[in-house]
Formats: C-alpha cells, structure tokens, sequence
C-alpha cells in the first residue's frame, strides 16, 4: 500500500528505486535484443498475414489440404499429450516414491527428449517403428509407421519430460501425513491417491498437459521421418508450411503459420491461466 | 504379504509392493519402447557395418563439413544468448518494474513457436519478396540460404535458456549481496564479476549446456532458412536428413550417433550439476 501511494505521489514511475545500477543498460540492450531477433520478425509474419485480407486468409485456410494437416496436428498431439499425461504422472510417482536399482539413471533419462535432436529421434524413431524395424515388426500387419500413429509416437517421446518435469517437484512436496490422515479416516489407498492426492496434483498435470500439447503441434523434425506425409492423412501442420515455401507461395506458408502462432498464444494465456488459478487455490505450482 | 518379518503389516499410507512391482514394471516398459530402445537403436545402426564404415562416413568432406558449420553456429548463437539471459536476468531480477511479467512471458514465447515457424519469419523478413532481402544483397549480403540465416534462426528458437535458468535462480538470491558490495565502495561492474558472477556460475553453466544441445541440434528453422547446399549451408541434422532420404542409413546413423552422443554428454553433466550443486544451484526447474 505504502509503495503504491509514494509511487501515486511521485507520478507514474516505470521501477522502483534501488541502489543496484544497471536497469537502464540491461534492460534497455534486453528489450533491443528481445525486438530484433523476436518481435520483429514475428510482427513481419502478423503483417504479411494482414497483406493477405480476410478473404485471402480464409481462402487459404478453407484449403481442404490446410484444414486436414491442421486436424492431424492437433489431433495426434492432442493424444499423445493424453498418453503423456497417464504415464507422464506414473513415471513422476514412481521417481518420487519408489526406490529401485537404476533409478537415478532413468530419472535422468526422462530429460533425453530435452536434449537428443529431433531428426537423430525422428530417424530412430522411423527405423524402429517400420514394418521392418525392431518394433515395428512385432505389431506386423498392423502398421506403426507412415500412418498417423508413428506421430503420436513421436509426439509421446517429445512431451513426456514436459508433464514429468512439471508434476514431479509438486509430487515431491507432498506431506506424507496428509496420507496417512486420510488412512487414519478409513480411506483405503485408492480413494486417498484419487480424492485427496490428485486434486492437488490436478494443476501442475493440467500444465504439463499443456506443454506438451503446444510442443506437439509445432513439433517438426522428429515427426516428418516417420510420419509417411501423406497428403490429408499423415501430413502435418509444420510440414504443409515447408511444403508451401518449396512452392514460393508465402502467402499460403503465413496463413497457415499465422493460424499455428495464434492458437500457441491462446495456449500460452491458458497456461497462465491454469498457473494463475492454481496460485490463488492451492498457494503454488 | 510385503514384509514378512513384520507380521504382515502394511503402512496403510503405502501401496503393496506388488503394486509398485507392477507399477515400477510398467514405467521401465513404456521408458524402454519410447527411450531407450531408439537411443540404442542409433549407434547400433551407426556400427552396423562396422568401425571402419563408420569413420569414413564422419571424415567423408560434405560430414567433416557440416560438422564444421554446427560448431561454427553454435560458437556465435550461444555466447549471443548467454550475454542476453545475464542482461535480462540483471534487469528482471534485481529490480522491480512495471510490465515484469509480460518481458517474461515474451522471453519465453520461442518456447512456444513451432521451429518451422521460427525459420519462416526469417524468410519473409530477408527473401526475395521482402524489402531487406533484395536490399542487402544489393550490398552483396546474404542472409538468406547463408550462415547468417542459419545463425539467426538458431539464435531464436535458443533464445530463453540461458535468461529461463537465471531469473528464477538470481530472483531467489535477492540482493542483499550486491548491496553490500556497493555500500562497501564496490562499482558496479566489482560487483557484477565478485559477487554475482560467482554466486551464478552453475546455474549459468547449466543454461549454457541446454542452450549448446539445442543449437547443435536444431532442425526445423535451419531447414527452412539453409537452403541445404551440401558442404556449404548443410548443419549436422540436415546432414542426417539428406544421408537418411538417399538410404545412406549407415552413414545417416554415423552422423546422428555423433548428436546423441552429445546429448548423452549434456545430460550426464547436467545430472553432476543437479546432484553436486543441489537444484537450486542448477538453475530454476520448476
């Protein structure tokens, strides 16, 4: 209250005073960096859409092509979050509760799709999974690769540390005494993991869930390998934009680009949201 | 049934151990379909025509060459973004201002642009259709389907690592200690090299590593702005990519096998970090 009444007293004021110096320097060669190599660019691909009018815009998204590799996008990275989501928060659990031989090792394996390339994950990923592959051959006749399936696979390797890394430090901070005084009450296991442990835990799921799904639908260099490309089946968002660029038509690579990027954003604020909602409730994320 | 030597009690606050049996089981099964098997997968295709077969496919010109390239790329874009994330960690973290949150969530925002697009803004800002484009190669530089364009892509999709793992980390430390170094005489730039610098060092490092991983191994915005001229503008990944479309896989494997050795690296350091230095030495992972 007090800050805000001497800030009110002083006129409007864009920081607070501080002995540290530096403000005007960093955030000044920060904000010039931020502008040059992000909003820039990304305002020039807001104004080309922009150059393209209403009726060019929906012309290029009422593309049958367009709407197709827009609905394999979302939908294989909308299922593959769900998987990621399911094991995502088994693999957390058992990291934080249980103690086996190797575990150390697979916990920090789960980052490994943090750090592998995506083609080095999508060459693997595509050998593996191919009729004649290791895996693949298995599940013969059954196709994996070249169908929409292979994305998913791929989509799960890419998000999974996204929802483990997320639920698994709020798993950490459980109290083991809220467990036992649900126990204490008669609950039996199952009841306190679903009633009294998950609501908690919904939130940071909820963001992990999110993550990995805007990683998913952006996701590009370890899906195109296996994925087939096939026009209106396996072909993806990501790729139909490189597609039109090897064409020379921008105008169709920036609409679809532009329709990705606003529905990141919306992601983005939903993220926020769901972080913001879970502050005011349970006090952290 | 646990524990027999306890007369069969069971902490009512802990699953039986055949669940986490079946549990832990089922954890290691999904891990090995979906990491393990295909980590493996790539040095066993790398070796499967032996050592021989695999050197020459890494001293093989066009590989030495984008080797070259994937060092000479990630030797700019890194130190560019390192003295970034110190810039804007400094700023958001040792002052409060108005508009914080929002310059956070605009650091993040390559985070969540699909790699693809990252590339494509970049063309439209320096290609043939554009007004910079035409314009500088009046001038004889290009941008585009050159260096600078890979450089610049890689520089925007490793845009938040460094400055995402030190905000948090220098926002925990406060400033207390920049404080006193000023009030004991220090300047500023004392202050910055005795005293920040060292209490940052790991968390910094550990930006570092994750923002090196990614910049060697990024593909789809150098694919959009490289053009792919082999031995030229041809990066590591886009290496694999073309050896992997001329079913060359020994050789697309070799190269590959190179990039998940590096990601091995990166990881086994980062899990020293972690483990010497504690979480909160290693950067903000929340």
């Amino acid at each position: 209250m007090t800050a805000s009444a001497t800030a009110s007293s002083a006129g409007w004021r864009l920081k607070q005073p501080s002995i540290i110096p530096g403000f005007g320097l960093t955030l000044g060669f920060s904000l010039a960096y931020l502008s040059l190599i992000i909003l820039i660019p990304i305002a020039g691909l807001l104004w080309r859409t922009a150059e393209l009018g209403w009726s060019g815009f929906f012309a290029i998204l009422s593309d049958e092509r367009t709407i197709r590799a827009l609905y394999v996008s979302f939908g294989t990275a909308f299922i593959a979050a769900l998987i990621n989501v399911v094991f995502g928060t088994l693999l957390a659990w058992v990291l934080t509760r249980y103690r086996f031989p190797g575990r150390r090792l697979i916990d920090a394996m789960v980052d490994l799709p943090f750090a592998l390339p995506t083609a080095v994950a999508g060459i693997a990923f595509a050998s593996l999974y191919a009729p004649n592959g290791w895996i693949g051959s298995l599940f013969m006749p059954f196709r994996i690769a070249f169908t929409p399936i292979g994305i998913v696979i791929a989509l799960i390797f890419i998000g999974l540390p996204f929802v483990v890394r997320t639920v698994q430090p709020i798993m950490e901070e459980i109290d083991k005494e809220v467990e036992e005084a649900a126990a204490t009450l008669g609950a039996n296991r199952f009841q306190t993991i679903f009633n009294v442990l998950l609501p908690g835990l919904t939130p940071a799921i909820l963001t992990g869930f999110a993550l990995a799904f805007a990683r998913g639908v952006g996701e590009y260099g370890s899906v195109i390998f296996i994925a087939g490309n096939i026009p209106y089946v396996s072909e993806i968002a990501p790729l139909l934009i490189v597609i039109r660029l090897e064409e020379f038509n921008y105008a169709g690579a920036t609409a679809i680009a532009t329709i990705m990027l606003l529905i990141s954003f919306a992601m983005l604020l939903v993220i926020n949201l769901i972080q913001a909602w879970s502050r005011r409730r349970y006090g952290n994320v | 049934m646990s524990d027999n030597r306890r007369i069969s009690f069971r902490n009512p606050a802990d699953e039986s151990f055949s669940t986490k049996l079946v549990l832990v089981a089922l954890s290691l099964a999904f891990l090995a379909f979906f990491l393990f098997l295909p980590l493996v997968s790539v040095f066993v295709e790398a070796f499967r025509e032996g050592w021989g077969t695999y050197e020459e496919a890494l001293v093989e010109p066009d590989a030495w060459a984008a080797i070259q390239l994937t060092l000479t790329v990630a030797a700019i874009a890194v130190p560019l973004n390192l003295v970034f994330g110190l810039a804007a960690s400094w700023a958001i973290a040792k002052f409060e201002f108005k508009g914080k949150a929002f310059l956070i969530t605009l650091i993040d925002l390559p985070f969540s642009i699909s790699p693809v697009i990252s590339g494509l803004v970049y063309v439209l800002l320096f290609g043939s259709g554009s007004l910079l484009g035409p314009w500088l190669k009046s001038y004889g530089i290009e941008i585009l389907f050159a260096v600078p364009g890979i450089v610049l892509a890689t520089v925007f999709v490793t845009f938040p690592f460094v400055a995402r793992e030190l905000i948090p980390l220098m926002q925990d430390q406060g400033t207390g200690d920049e404080e006193a170094a000023l009030s004991l005489g220090a300047s500023g730039w004392q202050t910055f090299w005795y005293v920040t610098l060292p209490n940052i060092k790991w968390g910094l490092l550990y930006g570092v590593l994750l923002c090196n991983a990614r910049a060697m191994g990024e593909f789809g915005a150098v694919s959009v702005v490289s053009g792919r001229i082999r031995g030229l503008t041809n990066t590591m990944p886009l290496h694999v990519e073309i050896l992997y479309n001329e079913y060359n896989m020994v050789a697309a494997f070799a190269v590959a096998s190179l990039l998940a050795l590096l990601a091995l690296v990166t990881l086994a350091l980062k899990t020293f970090l972690e483990l010497r230095f504690g979480a909160g030495a290693a950067g903000g992972r929340h």
